[in-house]
């Protein structure tokens, strides 16, 4: 844009022109803001006052709004000029309603609202409305890998809502783990009994559906591209190779059942009567074909007595085996119990647990159990060891009546109620020639996926392996777009959960490819135009953008210069404040669209008694909660000046060096959660912003500052009580350590 | 031991539950129990009892059949209902607390000196007799089936109540000469008898 024209606009609704003077503020974007049009508006969100803007735009020109009125987070459908970049200053919010409302303040009160004036028009001069990108992928065809339950339903659903789906299966049948049981826990009223798998008729709809092609014995090769466009190799078993684009992938590998021949204290291994639930599933199968009755493995002998071991290696606080519970195995137990109880009401069937968790309605299912006369005892078993005759006798310590040593012998069979572990292939967390405590090679698992991705060939993990992310931030998303994992390999779960899941990748795989065509941002920054691009002759190949995407969405072209899959980008900007030559920027956020917010801001000098503390915040979490203060009327420090920044991990060091130069008392920058139980939008972006700030106190060093300047906070969307707190605690420190010796130079 | 316990001990063998679920009164119910503990910590006397509700249910299904029926616990049992009304899965326990009671005192394995046991008899026996309550030989049995040394002192540590009720005529001194039974004791015999061979016959006393 060749000229540019800024028009600023001054709300008088809602109590602002009781509270601030607002020709004062049409003067500052005049004068100091260069404004070249500049109007007051007694009720700007109504009709008349967008339709003035409007009119501002079509007829004078006006190509950078500069809106004064409340946050950017409410009447954003009226204040929505798309063809204009448009600069949001909260004069409502976090002016007028985090001050007091007295005579006293309102010197104080103006002067922030000023200054937010002053930013609000430098940020106008530096953003455009973003142009969506030119290069994107228009492919709406969706890929599933993985033909079990999980895979079968998503390329139904996909197909059903009019995609074409690509289905590649490892194996030479579909069906998966489905396919090789005897019968499903129910999952519909009345949950009483066991019922049939349906897989035949889930494989027959696959196989009927005109839209859905199906791959047997085949596994993606090499995935490479981004959503819309990404390019697959599908191999057979044969070697034959095929290339095929697709526009989304739903990653349904699966499980497999933990390696029951790690419990030799279970007895597994030592005696073929320990089985664990996928053994009971294959002798049930044999004995229903044979129209017989189950028998027991060593001597075929009729089976009178069977005891079911739940959380058999799992939900194990050492770590030897796995840490979680897989949630399906105690209904599963009932459901092998009732193979018997069906059958012969007296077959002695016992599940022996520590804590029966029966999610859904298992409930009805445990109780139709207990009315089948299944019996459930709670104990730990410790071990189970071989009698002379072929049965065995199972070890317990008995909780309820607190029996340390208390045994139930002349046992037939003995089923394990091992855990489901992902297959969710390459962990790209370890590096490739890590090794372990031994000095020796980890073993690693093979790729499923086999992405040419920079940051590795599979989708990145969360915990025990599972490929989720996070679950209220992001729903059925991972950390790569346009790449959804669905069923057990997500999280451990049942065929019914497996089935909604499945329903959810694929809905969120159709989103994306329609997304994608669009060259628009998926979740959390949905409807994003704006991507990232970068001056290359500044660039110094650090490769520290491509190694701290969280999304992997940055490679390397043969120059070794990042190359950007704007299809996988999720707009957070963690490259931006990762790039230390800074020559990355969006078109409506960039270093220069902050840096010159914070240049803006009139600093008293010393003497004043009037500190100026910059607030860089998080507008997922941080700036809603600074929102609700304001609307909750939560008085916080009038020295204060708030900047919402995308995501932490687009904060760059420079403007923290810049603010404090230009004489800004603090700095403090409020973030999601990070770790563990992280609350981050972009995943990894506060924790890449804790530890850059972890590094400045050298930079304060050289400027001989205090540590305390910067303050890094984590808040949560629900803090609207403590970050007023944390405000003006952090405005007492900086009243207690002084003025910053950098002011006027 | 009654030969009814050595009858029931060779047709159960090992399967103490289905002996419960066969003779106990609700016994059925005893497998519905999903170990949530609620009853044990919803009674009153729940620290008195050796072996609380939760705890008979699990020995009941781990067949511990003896310590079961020797028990003291369910006889601790006062009918408040408390157990009954929060039971998630809804088992009537205070019936089946009485039910386990009565199964073992039909066999002869109910503790003999346990005072509810012995209270429950002196009432039987003397509701039976007459159709009806004699409430003064019922107080003073129960105050002297220890001995008439105890009998003496626990009626005169009762005195001043036994003396208000005399006062408020809620108690008749001469109630050994004057009680009279109901109209038809002997129907009321015949029928306990027969009622006594319906269940006899339903639960397989046949003894």
């Amino acid at each position: 844009m060749a000229d540019m024209k800024i028009g600023a606009y001054v709300c008088q609704g809602c109590g602002l022109g009781e509270r601030l003077d607002t020709k004062a503020l049409a003067q500052v974007a005049q004068k100091e803001g260069k404004a070249h049009i500049v109007r007051e508006h007694e009720f700007l969100c109504n009709a008349q006052g967008v339709a003035m803007i409007q009119k501002d735009i079509d007829e004078e020109g006006v190509n950078r709004v500069v809106i004064g009125a409340c946050s950017r987070r409410a009447k954003a459908e009226a204040f929505h000029f798309p063809t204009v970049a448009v600069s949001r200053v909260n004069l409502r919010e976090q002016v007028i309603w985090s001050q007091p409302a007295t005579d006293e303040a309102r010197e104080l009160t103006q002067e922030m609202a000023e200054d937010y004036m002053r930013m609000g028009c430098a940020e106008a001069k530096k953003v455009v409305a973003p142009t969506p990108n030119a290069a994107v992928g228009t492919n709406k065809r969706i890929l599933v890998v993985g033909g079990g339950v999980t895979g079968m339903t998503a390329a139904l659903e996909a197909a059903r809502a009019g995609y074409d789906v690509l289905l590649v299966e490892k194996t030479a049948a579909l069906g998966g783990v489905m396919a090789k049981l005897f019968k499903r826990v129910p999952f519909r009223e009345p949950y009483s009994d066991p019922q049939p798998t349906g897989v035949e008729d889930l494989v027959a709809a696959v196989t009927n559906e005109p839209r859905i092609t199906v791959f047997l014995h085949a596994t993606t090769t090499r995935t490479s591209g981004a959503p819309g466009q990404f390019s697959v190799d599908i191999t057979t078993e044969s070697g034959q190779t095929q290339t095929e684009n697709v526009g989304a992938i739903v990653m349904a590998s699966g499980f497999t059942p933990y390696d029951a021949s790690r419990l030799p204290e279970l007895g597994y291994g030592k005696s073929p009567n320990v089985v664990d639930q996928s053994g009971l599933e294959a002798l049930a199968l044999a004995a229903a074909a044979k129209g017989e009755p189950m028998r027991r493995p060593s001597d075929g002998r009729e089976i009178k007595s069977v005891v079911f071991v739940q959380c058999a290696g799992q939900r194990d606080a050492s770590g030897t085996h796995l840490r979680y519970c897989s949630g399906h195995c105690c209904n599963t137990s009932m459901k092998q119990a009732m193979y018997f109880k069906d059958q012969n009401p007296d077959i002695d069937t016992v599940v022996l647990f520590t804590d029966l968790r029966t999610p859904g309605n298992g409930e009805d299912f445990y109780r139709s159990a207990q009315k089948k006369g299944v019996t459930f005892t709670k104990g730990k078993v410790s071990g189970v060891e071989a009698a002379g005759d072929g049965s065995a006798v199972v070890k317990f310590h008995d909780l309820i009546l607190d029996e340390p040593a208390a045994t139930m012998a002349g046992v037939d069979l003995v089923v394990l109620a091992t855990g489901q572990v992902p297959n969710s292939g390459v962990n790209i967390d370890i590096p490739a020639d890590a090794t372990d405590v031994d000095d020796k090679p980890v073993e690693h698992a093979v790729s499923v996926l086999n992405l040419t991705y920079r940051q590795g060939p599979d989708v990145p993990q969360l915990k025990y392996g599972f490929t989720d992310s996070h679950f209220i931030c992001f729903p059925y998303e991972t950390r790569r777009t346009g790449i959804y994992t669905a069923g057990p390999v997500r999280r451990p779960m049942d065929i019914a959960q497996a089935m909604d899941d499945a329903t959810g990748a694929a809905l969120k795989a159709i989103q994306e490819v329609e997304n994608a065509a669009l060259g628009r941002a998926a979740h959390p920054r949905s409807g994003d135009l704006s991507f990232p691009t970068f001056r290359r002759e500044g660039c110094t190949q650090c490769k520290r953008c491509t190694v701290e995407c969280p999304f992997g969405a940055i490679d390397e072209d043969e120059q070794r210069y990042p190359q950007f899959n704007e299809g996988r980008c999720r707009r957070c900007g963690t490259c931006m404040g990762a790039c230390p030559v800074r020559v990355i920027s969006f078109e409506n956020y960039s270093i220069d669209s902050v840096g010159s917010q914070i240049k803006a801001v009139d600093v008293p000098d010393e003497f004043s008694e009037k500190p100026r503390i910059l607030l860089l915040a998080c507008e997922n979490d941080a700036y809603p909660a600074l929102d609700m203060a304001g609307v909750n009327r939560r008085v916080s420090s009038a020295f204060v000046r708030t900047i919402p920044v995308r995501c932490l991990g687009s904060v760059n060091t420079i403007w923290i060096t810049d603010a404090l130069n230009s004489g800004y008392d603090g700095v403090m920058l409020m973030g999601c959660k990070h770790g563990d139980e992280y609350q981050c939008h972009f995943v990894k972006g506060s924790e890449l912003a804790a530890y850059r700030m972890s590094k400045i106190d050298d930079t304060l060093k050289n400027l001989n500052l205090e540590a305390d300047r910067v303050r890094n906070l984590e808040v949560a969307i629900t803090d609207m009580e403590r970050v007023p707190q944390l405000i003006n605690d952090y405005a007492a420190k900086i009243q207690e350590i002084g003025m910053s010796p950098f002011k006027g130079f | 031991m009654s030969d009814l316990n050595t009858t029931m001990v060779n047709e159960y063998r090992s399967n103490f539950l289905k002996e419960v679920e066969a003779n106990v009164e609700e016994g059925r119910w005893v497998k519905m129990c999903m170990q949530c503990g609620v009853c044990s910590g919803s009674c009153p006397l729940g620290p008195a009892w050796e072996h609380p509700p939760q705890e008979i249910f699990m020995m009941i299904r781990a067949g511990k059949r003896d310590e079961v029926l020797k028990s003291e616990s369910m006889w601790m049992c006062t009918s408040c209902y408390n157990c009954i009304v929060r039971c998630p899965r809804e088992l009537p326990i205070t019936h089946i607390m009485h039910g386990l009671a009565n199964y073992a005192h039909r066999l002869g394995l109910a503790p003999k000196m346990n005072p509810t046991r012995r209270f429950a008899k002196i009432f039987w026996d003397n509701i039976v007799k007459s159709g009806r309550v004699n409430e003064i030989e019922l107080s003073l049995r129960l105050y002297f089936m220890d001995g008439f040394k105890n009998g003496v002192e626990k009626a005169w540590s009762m005195k001043d109540i036994g003396l208000g009720m005399l006062k408020a005529r809620r108690l008749n001194p001469l109630g050994f000469v004057t009680h009279k039974g109901c109209k038809d004791t002997k129907g009321i015999h015949r029928m306990l008898k027969k009622a006594r061979e319906i269940e006899d016959r339903r639960k397989g006393f046949a003894a």
